[in-house]
């Protein structure tokens, strides 16, 4: 068990040419924790994890692992355990050999390796698969025998690039899911970097959400969610209604419900509304109109338009959805939950 | 039908690069007079000492030549691969550019510079190596280029970084074992380049090298330099089938795919 080792990115500024790739990026990372950098193409989050990694060079800022200065550090030097988005297993080793790889470069014995090879090839479920090459593992197999070579030398920060990225989606939740057991149960300081929220929310302890090379927001999957700190935040993670709102107080008034407005809210423009938060009830003489209904498995998402023009898509439970048919009138009501209004684009 | 078309172009092959051999094996076995048969002329090839030296500086020639391509070309290329790509472009047409140089053009050119590389190697067959490397280069390079595009060397080189290997055990332990079927394709192709190379060998001073060998017999004993020839040509085709024959063994014990 790793006690885990806190991480620091101080300031961290990276161009390409004239791209800013980091824009003054700061992070800390407690020990042991996981945090999902989250963002779209280009947002710097890859390039944050690589100049930590040792891959790149900052131009300007600090890295800081253990207390350690290791902005310039070589990457080799760094005692870190890295997982590619590409498939990375060294293909002219059998699996057993390419989690032992790091053991022996650190100079342990054969014994040492076999048995520490053996015990990550345990915790990563594929110990009957040890003399296989990696030619004759699947995708995710492969990832899985990544992760144990990456814990094998018993890392001070486990990096994650999109490792789950490759997957088809049934492989991709289960491995997502097991990286996270395997994480809490070595208690490994853990970065990883996705583009895809669902699987930051579900494996984070915190998650920062990146835009243009800065970090908007970091916090808890359930607090970004609820009360995201910025638009950027409250478009990029879930789905959101822009609703015309005005701001009175703390309160912000949308469709004609008053609803508790979070911090940094602007006076008035558009207020961001989950789709689970607008509630649809049959009614001939609703406001709105149902256009389309999407089923999803437990969930259905029903499009209406107000006769304003306005959309709105709310979410509700199937066994509910399934009484509606398009072109019902609709009334719509929304939760209390609280909403960021920010002006109208 | 596709099967005896099939069959009819191998034997075509067949007759068109075994008859000179075969040609050859007649012609270096036939006693003088034409009565007879008689090893002579391949029993000389070991006792002749200018032969047999010649044999041995050619030999030493391509160990030589393979080791400093190697060397040079092979981190160059992964350096470039994953340090500076944009270089790729003129990496390669300076390995290809002695193709389109005519070997003649070239010894004139470097006539001059190898009295000095006499001066300070001392006048011996191994000072060709320095020649040689350049005049295998496209060759190659292309096979080397082509075992490396086959897999992908940013990736493996971050990945053992990370996992704590320095520059060198990152090219020797990861990306040279998974080139070593390019590796083994240049290699040959240098060997069988050095073994038939006169031109550099005869003009840039005369160097007892095989082919040198070879030629100036073929002024005193036609058998004798027809022998060494198909020697030449046999040792160059065990080669190519002991390489091809490792590569396969190499292939065949990573497994298939599932």
């Amino acid at each position: 068990m790793n006690t885990g080792t806190p991480v620091q990115l101080v300031d961290l500024e990276r161009s390409y040419g004239g791209v800013r790739a980091l824009d003054g990026l700061t992070l800390d990372i407690s020990p042991g924790e996981m945090v999902v950098l989250l963002g779209p193409s280009g947002c710097g989050k890859t390039t944050a994890l690589r100049i930590l990694a040792g891959l790149e060079q900052a131009n300007s800022g600090q890295v800081r692992v253990g207390g350690a200065d290791l902005t310039n550090t070589s990457a080799n030097k760094r005692d870190m355990g890295m997982v590619f988005q590409a498939y990375s297993l060294f293909p002219h080793l059998t699996v057993a050999e390419n989690v032992a790889f790091g053991l022996k470069l650190h100079g342990r014995s054969l014994a040492v390796r076999t048995k520490r090879a053996q015990e990550m090839l345990e915790l990563v479920g594929l110990v009957q698969q040890g003399d296989r090459y990696p030619v004759q593992l699947s995708g995710g197999q492969q990832q899985r025998v990544a992760l144990a070579r990456a814990l094998a030398i018993e890392p001070a920060v486990l990096l994650l690039d999109e490792p789950l990225s490759a997957l088809d989606a049934k492989v991709r939740v289960q491995l997502r899911d097991e990286i996270r057991r395997i994480q809490l149960e070595v208690g490994t300081t853990t970065l990883f970097v996705t583009h895809d929220q669902e699987e930051a929310l579900a494996v984070a302890d915190r998650v920062g959400v990146m835009n243009a090379g800065r970090l908007e927001q970091i916090a808890t999957p359930t607090e970004l969610y609820s009360s995201p700190a910025t638009p950027f935040v409250a478009e990029f993670v879930g789905l959101s209604n822009r609703l015309p709102a005005a701001v009175d107080g703390d309160v912000a008034v949308v469709m004609g419900n008053r609803i508790p407005a979070l911090p940094g809210s602007a006076r008035a423009g558009v207020a961001l509304v989950r789709p689970e938060s607008v509630r649809l009830v049959a009614d001939k003489l609703g406001a709105a109109t149902v256009t389309t209904i999407a089923f999803l498995g437990a969930l259905s998402r029903v499009t209406c338009t107000l006769d304003d023009g306005t959309t709105v898509l709310g979410q509700l439970g199937s066994s509910d959805a399934i009484a509606l048919t398009l072109g019902d009138r609709v009334r719509l009501d929304l939760a209390t939950t609280p909403v960021l209004v920010v002006p109208a684009a | 039908m596709i099967r005896v078309v099939r069959w009819a172009l191998l034997l075509a092959f067949a007759v068109y690069f075994f008859i000179p051999l075969l040609a050859m094996l007649d012609f270096s076995t036939r006693k003088i007079g034409g009565a007879g048969r008689t090893l002579d002329a391949w029993k000389a090839l070991g006792q002749d000492s200018q032969l047999t030296h010649a044999i041995g500086a050619s030999l030493a020639l391509a160990v030589c030549t393979v080791v400093l391509m190697l060397v040079l070309l092979l981190p160059t290329m992964i350096w470039v691969r994953i340090r500076l790509p944009k270089m790729t472009r003129v990496i390669e047409f300076l390995c290809l550019l002695p193709l389109t140089i005519p070997a003649l053009v070239i010894v004139v050119g470097i006539s001059g510079v190898y009295a000095w590389v006499n001066y300070f190697f001392g006048y011996s067959p191994i000072v060709l190596t320095f020649a040689y490397v350049v005049l295998v280069l496209p060759y190659s390079y292309r096979a080397l280029d082509a075992s490396l595009s086959s897999i992908d060397v940013i990736t493996l080189a971050e990945a053992a970084r990370s996992l704590g290997a320095g520059w060198y055990s990152v090219i020797v332990r990861v990306i040279v074992p998974n080139v070593w079927p390019g590796v083994l394709s240049a290699a040959f192709i240098s060997v069988a380049l050095v073994l038939g190379e006169y031109t550099f060998a005869s003009l840039l001073g005369n160097y007892n090298t095989l082919p040198v060998a070879i030629a100036l017999f073929g002024k005193s004993s036609g058998t004798i330099s027809v022998a060494a020839s198909l020697a030449s040509m046999l040792f160059a085709a065990v080669l190519l089938l002991g390489l091809s024959f490792f590569g396969g063994r190499r292939r065949m014990s990573k497994g298939t795919s599932s």
